[in-house]
């Protein structure tokens, strides 16, 4: 390791600057381009999810209306606001993080995990109620109301795939944000003298904005078939 | 020459090395440097190359039988299972990328490490916490669903290990996910000045097609195994005929990502072969651009021919056209390769030296395994030879034929890099030609087998006793390859203790790893090389030669055996 | 030093206070466009065109402004088209089943010899046997 540190005290005049980067610029970009490679597989990754929604829900689309209609559309919308507002502080933390004023900073990623947690609060009232009513997919599962309880089944394993996996995404955040308000509080010289991690850790929570963006019309707003109701 | 170094590697022989700059298990468990990572991801791949190659020997050892002596029938079923699955998702995929691509790649493009070396530690963490838990679950108890996992079968039937070892499979994916994208990033903003895309060495182009497959296809394999796992714990049913979900369109995620990922596994065979023929052809290869894009042409292509496993299935036969159509477009660029990697043969001054013998047995091999493809293309005969041992024939051909010899050759090629020492020549040629003659043996026989009818995962074939004589042959022939397969795990173990010191460019080729000294210095280069010809200038004169005086072929390594 | 590499970044806040507004503007949107029925009857159809081309727009929204798509440089923005591209690809696996039925078979799950070819007995019965074959058959 010894030759390594050399290396680094040889090119090193920016102490967030690794070994193997000539410049902070280049390193900047090389973690840009590597995040949006990494964001590449997650688009994938819940493309195919994604895929596998539109493909039944084409199929079955009355059964998938009368499936929706017991998710609450109004916890549905509270959620899209919190994450939209995270959203927002999340970019205003990435902003004071280019401005060096660390305490804005620190006010924003706090906001933002407050409302990631506010998220899952939310979604766990949701969950809850599903629970209670057995509409879990597996050998419990209950459906009194009209439509194929098979198929409205399926709907609800693809809800709880998606919205769990949605959900993970969220506590991973949390901890990630966390973290970096820990070396922002730290003053470590990584986030300190570069606001290009901080803007990583943005790029993924946009992302995970990004996906709730496209599941809540999905699961929370079928329209039904008829101006009739169904 | 193509770059040149101010101080090169070579004037620093007293410089610790990156083996010997520090010696506890810790330096090499949390190392940062990508070729302390090769080596143990070298290390680890062999040993799950030994445990697939040992559950193939009992595959082929109940063969000889056409009732069965060795194994009752679930046994057989997790024998091929563990077989396929350790092969593909533990050896053939990370395989050279990991081992050959980690070590080579910021040498080649001039660079001091890869983009981010912890990224690159934690894939090899993943890969050995993916490949532990597969493990677990073929050697405790066994997985009999075959390395396809497909459902229902997988989701609502299996009684065997099939979640732990799925499981193992999903974490391995993240291990390459982390390794493409740590390579896409490298090629992207680590090459050294005046390294411009169209001097890139063509292994590094064959990586970056390989890492762009990484990315888009793995997750869509994840995700998919992921929905099977949910399937057997939580009873979730996304692929559930019960439910009214699909198992095809399970095949159908499955393939998308599966398909590709051959490409994973061949394509950086192909770069191999091309460094392999410019160094031992003393010349440039032939259509360097083309036989760069075709690389990126083989990686577009393969995500639109998934369909062409799933003929059979009740998938539509509008798509069946589509697919058949594409999957005869894949060879257009793969036989831009071979055509140009023949072309480089023509006027070029060959030497016969191991890895060479390795890269020509690849060739041809390879065009076997890639025509019979064609047939397995065509709407028509797919039907008669799907599910049969023509299939496994030809996936071998291309799996073995290409993807291990190039994984071989590679190994030949660069151990005197890797380990800055020589192997035995005389062992490396014979190896070379046996593990040939082990191959075809073991092989072509199949081909006979399956377009007779031999279907693939059956161990009774006492219906058809003629089929006997040629699995007796392809078992024979297994025995030999094993053989080859042991020789050079000893003499190249040998080499390390005993072998010659190697220079730094003991084969005369050309390149920036041959620059720097065998093996490297931690930080690759003492100062940033700077670029300013192509990586395969050869000369018209030999270099070596004008050095001898003579146009005898003296082998290269002769005069550096006196160190 | 880095801060004088990215002068060019740093957005006024006005920016993202517009996106905030715009998304929410659109959350409305598509709200309210989920309320009333589009198109004739018996079709979804053009209620889901809507509500896809709002959260695309949303989507789009996010991407260029609090992910900074549209001030990176043009490596990055071909990996963010790369990736919304390629996800698209996956559609080809709905051409699919747009063109067969994909309702499972009646009865899959019962029969059981449904892996062997459908008229396996028949065949086996006319098939004229080797003398090896007739004693080995024996064996289960």
């Amino acid at each position: 390791m010894a030759a390594l540190h050399d290396a680094h005290a040889a090119h090193g005049h920016d102490s967030a600057l690794h070994h193997q980067f000539e410049d902070i610029e280049q390193q900047n970009e090389s973690y840009v381009v590597g995040m949006w490679a990494f964001l590449v597989t997650e688009v994938m990754f819940f493309g195919a999810l994604f895929l596998a929604y539109t493909l039944y829900r084409w199929a079955y689309q009355t059964d998938f209306f009368y499936a929706a209609a017991e998710l609450d559309r109004t916890l549905g919308a509270v959620n899209t606001t919190i994450l939209l507002i995270s959203s927002f502080t999340m970019v205003l933390a990435v902003h004071f993080a280019q401005l060096k004023n660390k305490k804005a900073v620190l006010i924003n990623l706090a906001l933002t995990v407050g409302a990631a947690v506010a998220f899952l609060g939310v979604k766990s009232v949701e969950y809850k109620a599903k629970f209670a009513h057995h509409l879990y997919p597996g050998p419990n599962f209950e459906w009194h109301g009209e439509g194929n309880p098979n198929v409205i089944q399926l709907f609800y394993s693809l809800y709880f795939v998606m919205t769990g996996l949605h959900a993970i995404h969220i506590i991973i955040g949390i901890i990630a944000i966390g973290c970096l308000a820990y070396l922002h509080f730290r003053e470590a010289p990584s986030v300190k003298d570069d606001f290009v991690p901080t803007e990583m850790v943005g790029l993924y929570w946009h992302f995970v904005d990004l996906v709730w963006i496209f599941l809540f019309p999905l699961y929370y707003l079928i329209p039904s078939l008829s101006r009739g109701g169904h | 020459m193509s770059a040149s170094l101010s101080p090169n590697g070579q004037a620093h022989h007293e410089e610790p090395n990156y083996l010997n700059v520090t010696h506890t298990l810790k330096s090499w468990l949390l190392t940062g440097d990508h070729k302390r990572i090769a080596i143990l991801y070298l290390i680890s791949i062999s040993v799950f190359f030994f445990l697939g190659s040992t559950a193939a020997g009992l595959v082929r050892l109940e063969l000889t039988s056409p009732t069965g002596w060795l194994m009752e029938n679930d046994t057989y079923n997790k024998a091929f299972t563990a077989h396929g699955v350790i092969m593909i998702f533990f050896f053939l995929i990370p395989s050279i990328p990991a081992v050959f691509g980690n070590f080579l790649l910021p040498i080649m493009i001039g660079a001091r490490d890869l983009a981010f070396p912890r990224l690159n530690l934690l894939s090899w963490y993943l890969y050995m916490i993916g490949g532990t838990l597969a493990l677990i679950g073929i050697l405790g108890g066994g997985v009999d669903t075959g390395w396809t996992f497909y459902t229902p079968y997988s989701s609502l039937y299996s009684n065997s290990q099939v979640t732990i070892t799925i499981l193992g499979a999903f974490i391995a994916g993240f291990s390459s996910i982390a390794t493409g994208i740590n390579f896409i990033v490298t090629i992207h903003k680590m090459r050294a000045p005046g390294m411009t895309w169209f001097r890139l060495p063509l292994f590094v182009w064959a990586h970056y097609a390989t890492s762009l497959i990484i990315i888009l296809g793995t997750p869509v394999i994840a995700i998919t195994l992921l929905l099977v796992i949910a399937e057997r714990v939580f009873r979730l049913g996304v692929f559930s005929p019960e439910l009214g979900g699909d198992p095809v369109l399970f095949q159908h995620l499955f393939w998308f990502y599966s398909h590709p990922a051959v490409y994973i596994m061949i394509l950086p065979a192909m770069g191999v072969i091309s460094e392999i023929m410019a160094a031992f052809c003393r010349k440039r290869v032939f259509g360097y651009s083309f036989v760069a894009f075709s690389s990126l042409a083989i990686a577009g292509l393969s995500f639109f021919v998934w369909g062409h496993h799933m003929f059979v299935t009740s998938q539509s036969m509008y798509q069946g056209f589509f697919f058949s159509l594409v999957s005869f477009l894949v060879a257009v660029p793969s036989a831009v390769k071979v055509f140009n990697w023949t072309a480089t043969i023509y006027k070029g001054r060959v030497y016969l030296d191991t890895p060479m013998i390795y890269a020509l047995g690849f060739i041809g091999l390879f065009t076997i395994g890639g025509l019979t493809g064609l047939y397995l293309a065509t709407l028509g005969t797919d039907v008669h030879l799907t599910a049969s041992y023509f299939v496994v024939a030809h996936f071998h051909y291309v799996m073995v034929g290409g993807a291990i010899l190039g994984f071989l050759g590679a190994l030949h090629f660069w151990w005197p890099k890797m380990f800055g020492r020589m192997y035995p020549q005389g062992w490396g040629k014979f190896n070379a030609m046996l593990v040939f003659a082990g191959f075809n043996i073991t092989f072509l026989p199949q081909f006979v087998l399956g377009f007779n009818g031999m279907p693939r995962r059956y161990h009774y074939y006492y219906l058809y006793p003629e089929f006997q004589v040629y699995h007796i042959l392809s078992t024979a022939g297994a025995s030999i390859l094993a053989v080859s397969f042991l020789i050079p795990a000893v003499y190249l173990t040998w080499s390390l203790i005993k072998g010659p010191r190697a220079s730094a460019n003991p084969w005369g080729a050309h390149g920036l790893e041959w620059e720097v000294a065998s093996p490297p210095i931690t930080t690759n280069f003492v100062t940033t090389p700077i670029v300013r010809d192509e990586v395969y200038a050869y000369d018209e004169v030999d270099e070596y030669e004008q050095v001898q005086g003579t146009e005898e072929i003296v082998h290269p390594t002769r005069t550096e055996d006196k160190h | 030093m880095s801060s004088n590499h990215s002068d060019h970044h740093i957005l006024p806040m006005r920016v993202y206070a517009m996106t905030l507004i715009g998304l929410f503007v659109l959350m409305g949107a598509t709200l309210l466009a989920a309320e009333v029925h589009i198109g004739p009857d018996g079709t979804s159809l053009y209620n889901n065109l809507v509500a896809m081309l709002i959260a695309i727009t949303k989507a789009t929204l996010v991407v260029l402004f609090f992910m900074h798509g549209k001030y990176s440089t043009n490596l990055t923005k071909i990996f963010i088209i790369l990736g919304f591209a390629w996800v698209s690809l996956m559609t080809l696996i709905l051409a699919d089943y747009g063109t067969r039925r994909f309702e499972p078979v009646p009865g899959w799950d019962r029969e059981i010899e449904s892996a062997l070819p459908r008229d396996f007995h028949r065949l086996e019965e006319h098939r004229p046997k080797s003398e090896f074959e007739v004693n080995v058959r024996a064996r289960p």
